[in-house]
């Protein structure tokens, strides 16, 4: 066991320096277009903040079964089925039906071919609705296969109009991913105040517009309450919406000297835009945003260039937020933001300060416990203290992984467990010395017995460092990376560098006693 | 140093009346007093703001919070450059609440305000991170049941997780007693306890057993009084390196990672504690003799 093989000892050093070196990449200022690696600073250190969306489907679900009404009935009543008492709730359609029927019904409900009710996913080999009987009646609902794939398209469609948003503000280097099923989560480094962002997010920015009547019209309206306070009968008809939008800016309007914000439509839009603005000149158009009128114009002539501007009692930020949230296009649901987490930037570099203080005086602190302790043995204790924190910041650098104030509790934590190693062996060694009168059968089976418990003793953090890493969220798992990690170095620094050098110390001193 | 002849299993009958006294006393306040959970598994918002401007003191902050009839308002100074921190208890998840907040403090106060830490935790999310948190914990004392059971016989399995157990249990019941805040840091400092207490088992199970096979004629206490005293040094001199690092982040880690080390620490010491006074003594009743290393003799050699 003490004698190293050259080969050996050459490999082991050379793999230390290896990864250390890259420990003192992190030293470097400027980026290096070489080696561009560094361990990320979490935003608890470096100030940010954290969000966590999630997307709320139930209005989608709601809408997408009432737009199932109009393809139902046609089928209904194409095959001549007969029906009464047909009612939509927010997931369901439900109508009574004749018993006899119901064998034909099923085979239309659930054709491939051609079902303009009823589409196929072929991603999950099912159909999207489903339906069931209970007692005379009916009810068609989405499956569950329905409901996922609303679910997953509506989560991607977000996460790009979210990154949209996000990108847009000029935030650099934001974080935008998907967390579980429904979540989205998003971190802005650098950021103070995320209010702007959450405001931007918050809104789902359905934009339409529509034609104001002055009486309830049987093809539906909505009644709503004007930006001047006037209730206004909104026809439910769209014109055009916000998905007709090819581009929105602020502007400032020449004549009242207002921000205003300026569009423009695609051909579509524009054709429709052009034809209503003709058949009605002299109404009011009512621009609608999330069901809320921004401002409700008067149309004085026709528009046919396709372009306009919505003018309201904007101030210039909200123009340009508005312009941004218009050039995003809408979310497909409303999103709420379930956690935040913001630091501010000095708090960040508080952060860093106490956690490094903590981190060099606890480092001295045990440095100099174990010289006290072990002498010579533990001067070779702390070089390899020294060599496992290289190693294991450098490991952190190649992983590139992200540093949070846990993560260097982690470090601190592992300073003081690594000698643990170097402790077992050293007071292994000591018992061995009293039965066993050679020294270096001592050290040799002093090291081969304190082995397994070594072992057993790191294998055990190290099971609690993964459970950690794979629930902990956040800061927490860059604890349980720095505290894995530390275990792995730290038996890479006990058992090659600690008993390299043990062994030097020893064959030079053969015949002498050695105090341990 | 440390002298290695100290009769520990004299201690035993004793120690064991205090750790169960502690064990139930612990139980009972987790129960009835309960714990001081924080926003992280509550829900709720907690502002950090500094405030340099030495004519507001904490109770124009007080009075401030005061008109917005939020509920629950808990605010506390601390730390020398005048910070205050602000949790707001709200059940229902508003995102308004925190630019209300910031709108609101900035027109009172009329002085320059550093708001250091934003945090807002919806129920839905505080929810799922305490079961999460509680999974975790119960998931690594299974994982550590079975390691030791793979590698030790099934009574030192059973007797190593007793003594976590123990140690989850009058921690937990400690924060309870002081009313401590428990937060996501703390979960992760109960799964640190978890594996230093269980690391400081393992020594001494490591040695027992050996010890086992070594001197047959010895009776259980003998011999797990014989391995205690023969990894004592060891025992104490990782404690002491563990505790002079986490005391060095108690000290100077600063604010946040203060309840997080104050945990470890006790864990620490419970954790040093009931390998010596809980796992070693349990083998006697879990019949513990020589002859039951006899068939595994094998299981020794990894």
């Amino acid at each position: 066991m003490l004698s190293f093989s050259k080969i050996k000892v050459v490999f082991i050093y050379i793999f230390f320096i290896f990864i250390s070196l890259f420990a003192f990449l992190n030293l470097q200022n400027e980026n290096n277009s070489v080696l561009n690696k560094k361990v990320n600073l979490g935003l608890d250190l470096q100030g940010g903040s954290y969000l966590l969306l999630e997307i709320d489907t139930e209005p989608l679900i709601k809408e997408r079964i009432q737009s199932k009404v109009v393809p139902l009935k046609k089928l209904l009543n194409k095959n001549n089925f007969s029906y009464t008492n047909f009612s939509i709730s927010s997931n369901k359609i439900s109508f009574n039906f004749n018993d006899k029927d119901i064998k034909k019904f099923e085979k239309i409900f659930f054709s491939e071919k051609d079902n303009i009710l009823n589409s196929y996913i072929s991603k999950y080999n099912n159909f999207e609705l489903d339906f069931k009987l209970v007692n005379d009646s009916v009810e068609i609902f989405f499956s569950k296969f329905g409901i996922l794939n609303l679910n997953n398209l509506a989560l991607s469609q977000s996460i790009e109009i979210v990154r949209r948003r996000i990108d847009d503000t000029g935030t650099k280097e934001p974080t935008i991913l998907q967390r579980g099923d429904k979540r989205i989560l998003v971190e802005l480094p650098g950021i103070k105040d995320p209010e702007r962002i959450k405001n931007l997010l918050g809104k789902t920015a359905q934009l339409n517009f529509r034609l104001v009547s002055d009486e309830k019209s049987e093809f539906g309206f909505d009644e709503l309450i004007s930006d001047k306070g006037e209730k206004l009968i909104v026809n439910k008809r769209i014109i055009f919406s916000g998905e007709n939008l090819v581009d929105a800016q602020p502007r400032m309007d020449n004549q009242t000297n207002q921000p205003i914000v300026s569009f423009t439509l695609d051909r579509l839009g524009s054709q429709r835009f052009g034809k209503s603005t003709l058949n009605n000149v002299g109404k009011r158009i009512a621009i609608v945003l999330d069901n809320q009128i921004i401002s409700a114009p008067s149309i004085r002539e026709p528009i046919t260039g396709g372009s306009g501007i919505i003018s309201g009692d904007f101030s210039f930020q909200e123009a340009t937020d508005l312009a941004l949230l218009l050039r995003s296009g809408a979310l497909p649901t409303p999103i709420e933001i379930v956690e935040e987490r913001t630091v501010g930037p000095d708090l960040g570099q508080d952060s860093i300060n106490s956690g490094t203080i903590s981190l060099i005086i606890g480092f001295a602190l045990v440095i100099l416990f174990m010289i006290f302790k072990y002498r010579i043995f533990g001067l070779i204790a702390n070089f390899a203290l020294i060599a496992n924190l290289l190693m294991l910041v450098g490991i952190l650098t190649i992983l590139e992984a992200t540093l949070t104030l846990p993560g260097i509790a982690g470090i601190i934590l592992t300073v003081g467990m690594a000698v643990d190693a170097n402790v077992l062996i050293f007071e292994r060694i000591k018992e061995e010395l009293k039965t066993e009168k050679s020294l270096i059968h001592a050290f040799d089976s002093g090291y081969k017995r304190a082995k397994i418990t070594v072992l057993d003793a790191n294998i055990t953090t190290l099971i609690a460092a993964v459970i950690l890493f794979i629930f902990g969220s956040g800061p927490v798992k860059g604890f349980a990376v720095t505290l894995g990690i530390g275990i792995l170095t730290t038996l890479y620094s006990a058992y090659f560098i600690a008993r390299h050098l043990t062994s030097i110390i020893i064959l030079n001193n053969k015949n002498e006693r050695i105090n341990l | 140093m440390i002298k290695q002849n100290l009769n520990f299993s004299s201690l035993f009958k004793k120690t064991g009346i205090f750790s169960m006294i502690l064990f139930v006393t612990s139980l009972f306040l987790i129960f009835y007093k309960g714990l001081n959970y924080g926003i992280d598994f509550k829900g709720g918002t907690l502002i950090e703001i500094r405030i340099e401007d030495k004519n507001i003191n904490i109770s124009e902050i007080r009075s401030s919070f005061s008109k917005l009839q939020l509920g629950d308002v808990n605010i506390k100074e601390f730390g020398k450059k005048r910070d205050f921190l602000i949790k707001v208890e709200q059940k229902d998840n508003k995102n308004e609440l925190i630019k209300l907040v910031k709108d609101n403090l900035n027109k009172d106060l009329q002085t320059e305000i550093n708001f250091r830490r934003v945090e807002n935790v919806g129920p839905k999310v505080s929810q799922e991170l305490l079961e999460s948190g509680l999974i975790a914990i119960a998931l690594s004392l299974s994982a550590m049941l079975f390691y030791i059971w793979v590698r030790f016989e099934w009574q030192f399995s059973v007797g190593s997780i007793i003594a976590l157990v123990h140690d989850v249990i009058i921690t937990v019941g400690i924060f309870s007693l002081l009313s401590f805040e428990i937060n996501l840091s703390i979960i992760a400092a109960v799964l640190t306890i978890v594996g230093y207490s269980m690391n400081d088992t393992v020594v001494i199970y490591d040695r027992i057993r050996e010890n086992l096979s070594k001197y047959s004629k010895m009776n259980i206490n003998e011999i797990a009084n014989l391995s205690i005293n023969e990894t004592l040094s060891r025992t104490v001199i990782t404690s002491v390196t563990t505790l002079l690092a986490l005391l060095s982040i108690f000290i100077l880690g600063g604010e946040i990672l203060r309840g997080f080390s104050f945990a470890m620490i006790l864990g620490v010491i419970v954790g040093t504690y009931s390998s010596i006074f809980v796992a070693s003594p349990l083998l006697k009743y879990l019949k513990v003799t020589s002859k039951t290393m006899d068939k595994s003799e094998e299981k020794i050699l990894p």
